[in-house]
Order: structure tokens, then sequence, then C-alpha cells
């Protein structure tokens, strides 16, 4: 393999990598205060269906050559959006109590639903087939770094995306730097672990249980408009996501609910996802052997880490579990 | 003391969980700078008691007043703004943190997250008050008495004046519960209150200045330490007899049906939780087990279901079919059930063990008996028969045999239990708290269902936490106190004072 195609392996590994960021940093937020959100995948869904609503709404409304518009009016809409969706994860978990399996696993199924529903409507509406296409806001979240061009491969490789891109990184980061440094992360980690501990020493339990599961989805809404805005490049076909949202939930046991790992973890995820395109003469059936790869990889790590059992490295105690303080 | 207002004041409090009471009308003080014990029974409702001081659950009624002001407490934040802090049986630690990061863990101070800083402050509170702990060993590696000093400073450092502990020494080694008194001392020539939960007479006298009795949820009340001694709280913990009109019909046709010889056995964590126990329990009559809850009880039956893992020791079941005897050790929980031997055990959670709750009462039946049919489809009529069976002589309130056993009462969740146990005719009859949660005509009901067992030349064994009805009911009573027998006494001449103390004599030594 020459140094340009490995040079645009990585660019491809980054890029795939990104929608994973967000939606692995998001589901370790919410893993973080005790709730297993398994309506990630949904929640990205909507995230990405909605900021495309709120692209299409300012494109025929709106002025089309205000880049700051352009950008903001979708990126509201899919905050907006996944965090209700986390809101109703929320409410039905932290105070009906529901199973949060359960839960999780409806709200995706519902999120797809909703997600191609709108889509469908929408193309229909246009009259353009199966895709929606929004070219001028893409435009603008693809805008890459204006001195990239002038760095070479380098710029080329590492410089060349749209600003999500950095953001899911310095999201990451900064999540990573609050669970490490701060009061809140040592709060919100006991929550995750212990909630009536956290509880009997006056930790808010359901106001952090709350915050972060709705902070968690709009951060994994997100990934859902990367994927849209910039990775496809403003055209929404339905299901066109496919299983990132799994993978994003695969990242968070492989990172060991660390987000500064995350970081890594996507990209090499992301990597593994398309590396089977950089690979001469794969057959069909082949290619989807190597898709499988960050799913074997990630039993692989929960193999490891059963095995040497290391206190740290485990999901937070009481993930799965609902809170309640009176209970006998 | 240039005050009379005492530190905390409890008027007239009571606790329900559901139908069962908990605290009924509790009188309480807590002067400032004493040590109070407060002594009781299990189910004396002292930690439900303290739980309500602590903000955990909120009284039905009654006031509770903090330095003379009336206080409501609704969370343990609450209560930390009253300057109170509990101490939990089961410590509430997060396991992952460290000591330091346990002790500041929700305690809202302005400015930066500085662990280093906090530290030095804990520091200082170590040095006062002569704890030793290393502040960045994650809790997972820490012994029990470890965990319990970090406990101890985090509540401190919360600045907490009010101190209440919960059988503090049940988990510590006797050099660890020197220390802590020591520290506990410490604090109390600090100007600090110290409520200490406990039902060991010795640690009574001496730590505390007064102590406080409950007897079945209700304060009977305090006496000081000096004027006191063993005998008397004793008697004022147990109570005045109470009359049983259970009958109790000599033992007939007595032979040794069960010999458990030199029973050793360790729970998880490697502590000794039986040692050295030895006993025969005979047929025809009713061997109670007394003794302070965990006291080893749960596993000394379950050893002899065969659902423990014994360190050493014998269990020898004369089979009075084969005439055989038969080491239960070298048994599956299979082969024991199939001698004859039944465990019906009845935890704090009813359900979690030996029914399954979303299953109605026919299907419940059936789980002891599917073994016996062939074919691959279920046949309901047999046991259908037993569930009708066991509804009409019990007295199961329910709307038929159909309904869920989790919809049914607390009481006839506990009938049909023991109705299916009994209906397999039983050579060995283990019940562990049958009566726990039943009202009057139920555990009437559940008594009498022993009796006709035992007359029907079956060996029972009965654990049980009511003094009278042990007394009433069972034929020896055999005490045990930290997992060892501190005596076998005959239930038709003993009395509750010396099964009492039986009950809170510890390794053999007097107090």
């Amino acid at each position: 393999m020459d140094i340009a195609k490995f040079a645009s392996f990585i660019t491809q590994a980054i890029i795939t990598g990104i929608p994973l960021m967000y939606g692995a940093t998001g589901e370790m937020i919410t893993e973080k205060s005790g709730n297993l959100n398994l309506g990630i995948p949904g929640i990205m869904y909507v995230g990405g269906i909605s900021g495309v609503l709120g692209g299409y709404y300012w494109e025929t409304y709106g002025d089309k050559t205000n880049a700051v518009m352009c950008i903001l009016v979708p990126m509201l809409c899919s905050l907006l959006a996944s965090a209700a969706m986390a809101f109703i994860y929320s409410f039905l978990t932290i105070t009906l109590r529901a199973n949060q399996n359960v839960t999780g696993l409806v709200l995706t199924t519902f999120g797809m639903g909703l997600g191609s529903f709108i889509g469908g409507s929408l193309s229909t509406i246009l009259g353009s087939g199966t895709t929606v296409s929004l070219n001028a806001t893409a435009a603008f979240f693809k805008k890459p770094l204006p001195f990239a061009a002038d760095l070479g491969l380098f710029g080329k490789t590492f410089l060349s995306f749209g600003f999500l891109a950095y953001l899911a990184v310095i999201i990451s980061i900064i999540a990573a730097l609050i669970l490490k440094k701060t009061r809140v992360g040592l709060n919100l980690k006991a929550v995750g672990e212990n909630p009536a501990t956290a509880d009997a020493a006056g930790i808010n339990v359901t106001g952090y249980k709350y915050a972060a599961t709705c902070l968690g989805g709009a951060i994994a809404g997100l990934g859902g408009l990367y994927y849209v805005m910039d990775y496809v490049g403003g055209t929404w076909s339905n299901g066109g996501f496919g299983d990132r949202g799994w993978l994003a939930i695969a990242i968070v046991i492989f990172c060991l609910w660390k987000p500064d790992l995350g970081v890594l973890g996507s990209v090499l995820f992301g990597g593994l996802y398309i590396v089977y395109m950089y690979i001469d003469n794969l057959p069909r059936a082949a290619q989807e052997i190597f898709k499988m790869l960050p799913y074997l990889v990630t039993i692989l790590v929960l193999v490891l880490i059963s095995v040497r059992k290391k206190r740290e490295n485990q999901p937070p105690a009481s993930l799965g579990v609902s809170y309640f303080r009176e209970e006998r | 003391m240039e005050t009379t207002v005492p530190a905390i004041e409890l008027r007239g409090i009571c606790k329900y969980f559901g139908k069962i009471v908990a605290n009924k009308n509790v009188n309480l003080i807590v002067e400032k700078g004493e040590i109070l014990s407060i002594l009781g029974e299990n189910g004396s409702g002292k930690t439900t008691l303290m739980n309500m001081i602590a903000g955990i659950y909120q009284p039905d009624d009654g006031m509770i007043y903090i330095n003379g002001q009336e206080a409501s407490i609704h969370s343990p934040k609450d209560a930390f703004s009253y300057k109170i802090g509990m101490i939990h049986q089961h410590f509430k630690l997060i396991d992952v943190f460290s000591a330091a990061e346990n002790i500041v863990l929700g305690i809202k101070e302005k400015g930066k997250y500085d662990l280093k800083k906090e530290k030095e402050s804990i520091r200082t509170i170590c040095d006062k008050y002569g704890f030793i702990i290393d502040l960045d060993k994650k809790i997972y590696s820490m012994s029990v008495s470890e965990k319990q000093t970090v406990e101890i400073v985090k509540v401190l450092y919360r600045g907490a004046d009010i101190l209440i502990l919960d059988e503090p020494t049940a988990v510590l080694t006797p050099q660890e519960t020197v220390k802590l008194f020591d520290v506990m001392r410490a604090m109390k020539k600090d100007g600090k209150s110290i409520v200490i939960i406990t039902h060991k007479l010795n640690e009574v006298m001496e730590i505390s200045d007064r102590v406080a009795v409950l007897r079945k949820g209700e304060s009977v009340g305090s006496v000081l330490t000096k004027d006191t001694n063993p005998e008397e709280l004793t008697a004022l913990m147990v109570g005045k007899k109470v009359e049983l009109n259970i009958d109790r019909s000599e033992p007939k046709n007595c032979e040794d049906r069960l010999i458990i010889r030199d029973l050793n056995c360790r729970n998880r964590e490697g502590a000794k939780i039986i040692s050295n126990v030895t006993f025969t329990a005979k047929s025809g009559e009713i061997f109670g087990i007394a003794g302070i809850a965990g006291s080893g009880q749960r596993e000394l039956l379950e050893s002899i279901a065969g659902l423990q893992k014994l360190e050493s020791g014998e269990i020898l079941y004369n089979d009075p079919e084969s005439g055989k005897q038969e080491n239960l050790r070298n048994k599956t929980p299979m082969q024991i059930r199939h001698l004859g031997v039944r465990l019906s055990f009845v935890p704090e959670d009813r359900l979690g063990m030996g029914l399954v709750g979303n299953m109605d009462i026919i299907d419940n039946v059936m789980l002891r008996s599917y073994r016996k049919g062939h074919s691959a489809f279920l046949r309901r009529k047999e046991p259908k028969t037993l569930a009708e069976k066991i509804i009409r002589d019990l007295e199961v309130v329910t709307p038929d045999a159909k309904t869920p056993v989790r919809r049914l009462s607390g009481g006839n969740v506990q009938k049909v239990l023991v109705g299916r146990e009994i209906a397999s005719a039983p050579k060995v009859l283990m019940v562990a708290y049958p009566v726990r949660g039943l009202d009057i005509n139920s555990s009437y009901t559940i008594y009498n269902l022993l009796n006709e067992q035992k007359n029907g030349g079956a060996s029972i064994i009965f654990v049980g936490e009511d003094l009278d009805v042990l007394i009433a009911l069972c034929d020896r009573i055999m005490v045990i106190c930290g997992g060892q027998v501190t005596g076998i006494v005959d239930a038709r001449t003993t009395t509750k004072e010396e099964i009492g103390l039986l009950m809170t004599k510890t390794g053999g030594e007097e107090q």
C-alpha cells in the first residue's frame, strides 16, 4: 500500500469514526450515571433526520448564504430532538423505573421508524425519489480548516474535516476531564456506582441521572448530524446510517468507559469498519467478514476485562438498575 | 453543661411498612455530649428509628426536634444540614473510589475541586481523633475495619455533631472494637453526641452513658448505664413473658434423626460464620434455634440442605425407613431432598427463595413434584388437587388456585410455601422465621401445622426470633451467638432472660 493510499485510509477511518465518537461519548456519560441507554442508535438516527429537517427549513425559508444560521438551525434541531428522545428514556427509566433494556431497545426501534418516516415523507414532498439533498447547508458543515490546504499530505490527512469532527474530539476530552478532575464528575461516577451511597452523601441522584442521560443523548445525536451533513454531504437516505449506533455502544465497552480512550477507539473502529475497501480484490462475502471485525474486537475485550477483573475497568456497578430510595 | 436542650428529641414517632409496624409511638432523647446506646432485639425497630433521624425514611407520625427546634428531615442531605451523620451497618461507600474521594463525595464547596487540599484537612481530623487511614487506598482493597474508619471520618468531615452508629462492632475484631471505643471517647470529649445501636450488653456497659431500650417497635424507657446491670437490661429488652396458648404435646417416639458434629463453615469473604456447631435433632420434637440475626442460622440450615460449602464437620442422618445412617455432607441437594429432608426458608424476601412470584399456586406446588412426570406435557391434575387442599386446609385467602402468588398477602404466601413443604411428608422440616410479618391468626395456623408434623413423627428445626414463641412452641432450644452454640436449654423450664443472655454471649466469655 503506498503512502497516499494509506493517508487516505487514515482520513476515511477518522471520518467514519467521528459519528461513533459522538455516540460513544454520549453513551459513556449516560452509563456513568447508571443508565444503560440502548436507545442510542435510535437517538443518533433521529439526531440525523432532525438536522435534515432543520436544514431543509432554513434552505427553503431562510437565507442560504448565512453560514452561521445554516449551521445553527440544523444543529439546534438535532440537539433538541435527540435530547428529547433521551428525556423519554429518562422519564421511563428514572421516574417510572421501567426496565432499562426494554426501554432502550424500544427507543431504538421508535427512533429508526420515526427517522425513516420523516425521511420518506420529505423525499415524497420534494419528489426527489428516495434521497433528500441539502447541498448549501452541507457545504458549510464540510468547510475544512482554512490553512489545511497549505500543509500538504499532513493537512489533507488530519485537517481536512468539517468543524463537527474537531468538536467531537473536544467534547470527548472535556468529558474525560470532567469525569477525572471535577466534583461534578466524581458525583456522577458515584451515582452510577452506588446511587444509595450518592444519595446518602447528599447528591441529587435523580437530577444527575436526568442531566447525564439527556446530555449524553444530545451529544450522541450530533453523531447523526455529522453523518448526514458532513460524511455523506447533506443527503439523507433511509437506513443509510446502518449499524453505527450499535458500534458506538461497542466502543463504550471497548474503551472501558473512558471518553479520552474513546477518541482513539472510535478511529480504530472507523478504520476496521472500512478497511475492506482498501484491500484489493476482496470478494463480497469476505467484505462482510471484515465488517464484523469491530464486534469481534469488542467480544475479545469483554473476555479480557472479565478475565482480568480489575475493578476500575468494570462497568459502573449499578448500570441498568433503577434506584428507589425507600426500597427495603 | 450550660444548656439543658437535648441534641435530639423524638416524640411519638410511628413508622409502618405496609401492615407491619416498625416503630410505634417512640419517644427518645439524646443529650448533648453523651454516648447513648439503643438496645433491642432483632426487629425491635432500632435501625428504622435511626434511619428516620438520618433522613433515609420519613416518619408516618410524630415529631423530631433537633436542639429544641422542630425539624423535618426529608433526605440525608437535610440530616447533614442538622449536623447529623449516620454510619450504616452496610457501608455506604463506593468501591472503586479511594478513601479520600469517598470522604469528599457530595460536599458542595465553592471554588476549585482540589483533592490535595481536601486531603490535608481530612488528615487534620484523623490526627485529632486518632484515626489511621491511607487516604489513597481504594475501598475494595480495604478491610471492614478500615472501611468503617472511612465512614466515620466521612461523617466528621461533614462537620457532624451527632453521630449515629448502627451496630458498629458487629463486624470488628475485639482489638478493632477497643480502637473504635477509644475514638468514640475522643469524639465525646470533643462535645459530640453519639448514638450507638447494639445488642451486645457488654459493649453497652462499657461505652455508653445511658441506654434506651426498644421492644417490638416501642420505647420502653431509658436508664443510666451506671445505675443498671446486664440482667436488668435483658429484662427490659425481652419484656415480660407473654403467655401464648400454643398446644404443646410431649415429644413421642424420640429417635436421633439428625446428628450434627463439629460443623465449621466460612462465608464468601472468608470469615468464620459457623464454628464447631454440634447438636442432635430428634424425631417427634420441635428443636428451636435462637440467636441474633446473622449469627449463622441461615448458613446452618443451608448446610443441612446441601446448599452451603462446609469447611469441616459431619451431618449424619438416620433414615427411619432403611435404618441406615447417611452422611449428608457427601450428598447433593437433590439426594438430600429424596431422603425427606425439607428446607422451608423464609428470608426477608419471602418470594426470593421457595416460590416463584409470577406463577400461580398450582404451578408453585408443582415445582416440587414435576420430576414425577414422565410425559413431555405437564399434568396439572394432581398439583391442582393439592393446591386446592392447601387453600382449604390452611384457609389461604385467594380468589382461586390460579392467582399468581405475588398477588397474595405475606401470610398467605407463607401458608402456600409451608403447606407445600408439609404435603411431601418430610422427615426433617426446617423452617426459618416462618411467621415473620404474619398476623396472629396466620401465625397460629403455622404453629398448629408444625405441631401436627411433630406429632406425626417428623423432626422439626425451627429458627425463630420471637423468644415468647420459641419458648411456647419448641421442646428444646439451642442458642447460637456469633456462629457458636452458647447453650441448649429445655424450653419448658427456661426463661427469656436466660436465652437473652445466651444470645449476647460471645466466645464463652461472661459479661
